[in-house]
């Protein structure tokens, strides 16, 4: 069977693993965006706890991913769980990083400007800081995606969804008939998805970016 | 004061805008830590309402500092802000910058809103209705000179510096606040927008009667804008607070004498402004007219020159009596161009400079549009600096005379303060 027969004989179980993956990536992000611009709202005021966050963020994508769902899967079980976790944590870094730089990175005299005409703290951050900072910060979310893409399919060997299990079983079963071209279709399947994702990312800058400030 | 709000926001329904209000500061004080001098040492100013006060001082002298106490952007560690009688040196920040107009250097302008966003953000902050924002915004943008169809929508990366500073400024007298904050709000422009932007400045205070607190480190700019003005030195301390024309003419002690520097006498020029001098009537003829009473007009006239305007009556060209003949009768082609050309508001200094650059011996005067109101030569430029000089030197007899008079007052008043300590101990 050749590449192509395996495509159309097995497009049904492919789509279904691509839509898992790319929901599993999807939501994880999500909870990463909030978290991460929480992390960096709470913490670029202050020189050393921006840096612990980028630290302690930085630290935790240097840990091997497979080591990481392997050491979740005895506190949490098998399956979503750890998946979910793993990537959550995995995706912070850059969101953090670009959220702690797009702040700080705003205008002083701008912050003093909104202080100035009354704007109050919440205010000043909702309506000038972050739509300001907004730009880097969506670039944070967009490499922080990419890197999911590849990661998630490691979430296979928690028994969790997505196209890592197209992959396991390939390399499962080296050496039969099927092996390469299951390997091939889940990487050629990741690899759609980031793009697509990514283009998606260009249209939400399209639509979220001031016209004022779009470079 | 909170009637005083109340009255003012009624008034500004009815599309009068609200007065300025008194600013007291008592001792005012700010203190950093770690620092042994104070950087603000226990400055003690009062303004009345609706008046222009400069503060002006070489750079680190602690006038900004001052400034930001004002609206609390920086918190005072000592003293007492009055505003409108009213103390508010321990006000909710946000609530007091609300009722105060702030305008910065570089405009400050947020550059992910459009020039509506950015005026309307103090009023919506305050509650006002949308169609009253609406209609504030264009009156704002009106105010300041810009095309509120034109520029409404646009961002303010799309506009001039200048054209940033006067939406600055629209901004900040969006929700008619009886004060207005200026640091060093025209420090970023260009010579001649600054110029243009301070005559504007001039006109809008005419109108609006603000209490203006503007702060610069250019004395021309102090002599040319305020109606009073604080000399600061280092540590804010107040070296002289007084007219301008006080403080050209009799400088209290040589730090001002050497911060208003050389040419005080032509500074003088910079005090007195168009609209208070004879401004003369020329014959003019329009581009629509016909040849022949053109002609007619230059010989009828005793001048020499006549001046050209364009179809919306703005100053166009010079026409002498031999121009035409030379052009064959066209005067599209005859005569010189207008240089330059002057507003009331603009100074004598400008009108000066316009007069010696051009060299037809005067300059035109024109209006708000840009349309010929009149002209001013050499001869009533000269006329009203004796006049002034003259003026001058009587005023600095009596004006020594009453510093005099109210220095051993003030003496007394403090003598009778401990008096009256004294007794009540």
């Amino acid at each position: 069977m050749n590449f192509w027969e395996y495509l159309s004989s097995r497009h049904q179980q492919l789509l279904t693993d691509a839509y898992q993956h790319a929901g599993a990536v999807f939501q994880c992000m999500i909870v990463a965006t909030v978290i991460g611009v929480g992390i960096g709202i709470v913490t670029y005021r202050s020189e050393w706890g921006g840096s612990l966050a980028t630290a302690t963020t930085a630290t935790i994508l240097t840990i091997p991913s497979l080591a990481m769902i392997g050491l979740l899967i005895p506190i949490v079980g098998l399956g979503v769980p750890p998946t979910v976790i793993a990537l959550t944590l995995y995706g912070l870094l850059p969101i953090v990083r670009n959220s702690i730089v797009g702040l700080r990175g705003v205008d002083p005299s701008l912050v003093d400007a909104a202080k100035g005409i009354g704007m109050s703290r919440p205010a000043r951050l909702v309506r000038v800081e972050l739509p300001l900072a907004w730009p880097p910060i969506l670039t944070g979310i967009r490499i922080s995606t990419q890197m999911l893409m590849g990661i998630a399919a490691i979430a296979a060997y928690a028994s969790g969804p997505g196209l890592g299990n197209e992959i396991f079983r390939g390399i499962g079963s080296l050496g039969s008939k099927n092996a390469l071209n299951q390997v091939l279709a889940g990487t050629l399947g990741i690899i759609i998805l980031a793009l697509l994702f990514d283009a998606a990312y260009v249209l939400v800058g399209r639509l979220t970016i001031p016209r004022g400030i779009r470079a | 004061m909170p009637e005083a709000t109340a009255t003012a926001e009624k008034a500004t329904a009815g599309h009068a805008s609200t007065k300025g209000a008194t600013i007291e500061l008592e001792h005012l004080t700010k203190r950093y830590p770690g620092s042994r001098e104070p950087a603000v040492d226990s400055v003690n100013v009062g303004i009345k309402a609706g008046e222009l006060v400069v503060f002006v001082g070489p750079s680190g002298c602690g006038k900004s500092t001052t400034l930001k106490m004002i609206n609390r952007l920086i918190e005072p560690t000592g003293g007492r802000i009055r505003i409108g009688g009213e103390d508010v040196t321990h006000m909710d920040p946000v609530r007091l910058r609300r009722k105060i107009g702030y305008a910065i250097q570089a405009s400050g302008l947020f550059p992910h809103m459009t020039v509506a966003q950015n005026i309307s953000l103090v009023p919506k902050m305050v509650g006002w209705s949308k169609p009253r924002i609406r209609s504030r915004v264009e009156e704002m943008l009106d105010l300041v000179g810009l095309d509120p169809g034109e520029f409404h929508g646009r961002y303010p990366r799309q506009l001039s510096g200048g054209q940033q500073q006067r939406v600055g400024v629209a901004r900040a007298l969006a929700a008619d606040p009886p004060v207005l904050l200026m640091d060093e709000p025209f420090g970023a422009v260009d010579p001649i927008t600054r110029n243009h932007l301070q005559d504007e400045l001039i006109r809008l205070q005419q109108e609006l009667h603000k209490t203006i607190v503007f702060v610069t480190h250019d004395f021309n700019e102090a002599i040319k804008l305020g109606d009073r003005i604080a000399v600061l030195r280092e540590r804010s301390h107040i070296a002289q607070f007084d007219t301008p024309e006080a403080i050209l003419t009799h400088p209290a002690d040589d730090f001002v004498s050497g911060f208003v520097g050389a040419g005080a006498a032509l500074k003088r020029l910079n005090l007195t402004r168009v609209r208070d001098v004879e401004v003369t009537d020329c014959p003019t003829v329009t581009v629509d007219d016909p040849l022949p009473s053109i002609f007619n007009l230059l010989r009828a006239s005793g001048t020499n020159e006549i001046l050209l305007l364009d179809k919306r009556r703005r100053p166009y060209k010079w026409l002498r009596r031999g121009d035409l003949m030379r052009a064959e009768g066209s005067p599209a082609r005859a005569g010189t161009l207008v240089h330059d050309t002057v507003t009331r508001d603009a100074t004598l200094r400008d009108a000066l400079e316009a007069v010696l650059t051009d060299n037809t011996g005067r300059v035109a005067v024109t209006g708000r549009r840009g349309e010929y109101i009149g002209v001013v030569d050499m001869e009533t430029l000269m006329n009203s600096v004796h006049e002034l000089l003259e003026a001058d030197r009587l005023g600095a007899m009596e004006h020594r005379h009453e510093r005099e008079e109210a220095r051993a007052q003030q003496t007394h008043f403090e003598q009778e303060d401990v008096d009256a300590g004294e007794a009540k101990a």
